[in-house]
């Protein structure tokens, strides 16, 4: 049936609701492939019409099928990039590698584009004073977290000089607004008793 | 915080016949916050409200600079300023998601005005353009350029998302304000009396918000 495969790549998306599934070029690439037969289906009835009048029906028919596709790729693309933007205020402006793997080259570039179109206008902000946005993204409760470290991190510089070593499985009173990216990152685990 | 916040106060543009302290600023914004929140649809922007709080954090931290370290008005200085902080950049992420959400139908309705009537600044025009080209070069890198001929167009109509105005809010009533019709099956008149609270469509009283006269909670 048509528009069949144009449906999978949607469910994918939908299975996959943490994380982002790999970028399907072959579903892609099928569902483009369906489109043009059709369309060149509905060409070859309009051109040599088999009967007179020409097949009307299915020529309609085969062209609601070309739109579905089409909004279905759309739609799985920008989905995509609704998971992908929601990784540049997780992460930061760089990629995890891992992540990387599963995007397209234009998907790459379009969360570079989006980063850097992300700081020009936080740089803009309050008459070019600058503002990260993607910190201080909960409500803050007080001035300092207990935080377990998961990872050897290393070193540390605080905002007040001192330097730490955050050592795997040790825990640290530190001030939020210094490790609250850590957090997100997966380097310190907030510790809540 | 008034010690710090005062030292400041002279820094702040007193023109307006309405009073302007820091602390005004501050209640402003946390308003603005609220109803941008709130709102389905993004509100005028309070850049100017923005701009003066950024500046007196920064202020705020000069002075801080003075204290001794371990000093308890410290950390409660810090507190406030992480505080404030959070709202500031609470309210500009809600205006971008929006942003982001509604791109076209923000610009469109955006070109319409002038640019002192526009509801985004310029900074936050720039990055709605920019954000609606790099979705329409993948779109079109990926998939349109490889569809039939008569299939390829980027179809802004199709693609426009709209908020949804008729969605409920809770306000609450700073001026008083009569004969507000509820579109809907009775076609009632409200009236809405200073200091109540409502729970309303958000279209028949979109204006007010923007006005002040209601407050979204």
């Amino acid at each position: 049936m048509f528009g069949e495969k144009a449906l999978e790549l949607i469910k994918e998306l939908e299975r996959s609701a943490e994380g982002i599934p790999p970028f399907n070029d072959d579903g892609i690439r099928q569902v483009l492939e369906e489109m043009r037969i059709l369309c060149q289906a509905n060409f070859d009835d309009i051109e040599n019409p088999t009967t007179d009048p020409p097949n009307y029906s299915s020529v309609r028919v085969r062209h609601m099928a070309i739109s579905r596709n089409k909004r279905c790729i759309l739609a799985y693309l920008y989905n995509r990039l609704q998971k992908i933007r929601q990784m540049r205020w997780e992460f930061g402006s760089i990629l995890p590698p891992e992540i990387k793997s599963l995007l397209s080259e234009p998907e790459v570039q379009w969360f570079t584009s989006y980063s850097k179109a992300l700081a020009t206008y936080m740089r803009s902000i309050g008459d070019n004073y600058g503002l990260n946005l993607a910190t201080d993204v909960t409500p803050p409760k007080s001035l300092y977290i207990e935080v377990r470290c998961l990872v050897d991190y290393g070193k540390l510089d605080l905002e007040d000089g001192e330097v730490i070593f955050l050592k795997k499985n040790s825990q640290y009173l530190l001030p939020r607004a210094e490790c609250e990216g850590l957090v997100r990152q997966g380097v310190l685990q907030h510790v809540t008793s | 915080m008034d010690d710090s916040v005062a030292d400041v106060s002279e820094h702040l543009d007193s023109s307006d016949n309405e009073e302007f302290t820091p602390g005004k600023v501050l209640q402003d914004i946390e308003n603005a916050w609220l109803n941008e929140k709130f709102a389905p649809e993004i509100l005028p922007h309070q850049s100017e409200l923005v701009d003066c709080m950024l500046e007196q954090i920064s202020h705020m931290e000069e002075n801080m600079k003075k204290l001794k370290k371990g000093d308890i008005r410290l950390a409660i200085h810090k507190m406030e300023i992480d505080r404030i902080r959070f709202v500031i950049k609470s309210y500009l992420r809600t205006r971008l998601e929006k942003i982001e959400q509604y791109t076209i139908h923000i610009l469109s309705e955006d070109d319409k005005k002038s640019p002192e009537e526009s509801y985004l600044t310029p900074g936050e025009r720039k990055f709605a353009k920019e954000y609606l080209a790099n979705i329409e070069t993948l779109f079109r890198t990926v998939a349109l350029q490889h569809m039939p001929a008569n299939f390829q167009a980027f179809e802004v109509d199709k693609l426009t998302v709209k908020p949804n105005l008729n969605s409920h809010v809770f306000l609450r009533v700073n001026k008083p304000v009569q004969g507000i019709i509820v579109p809907g099956t009775t076609n009632d008149e409200i009236d809405l009396t200073a200091g109540a609270q409502r729970l309303i469509q958000y279209q028949p009283i979109a204006s007010l918000v923007k006005e002040g006269a209601v407050q979204l909670i």
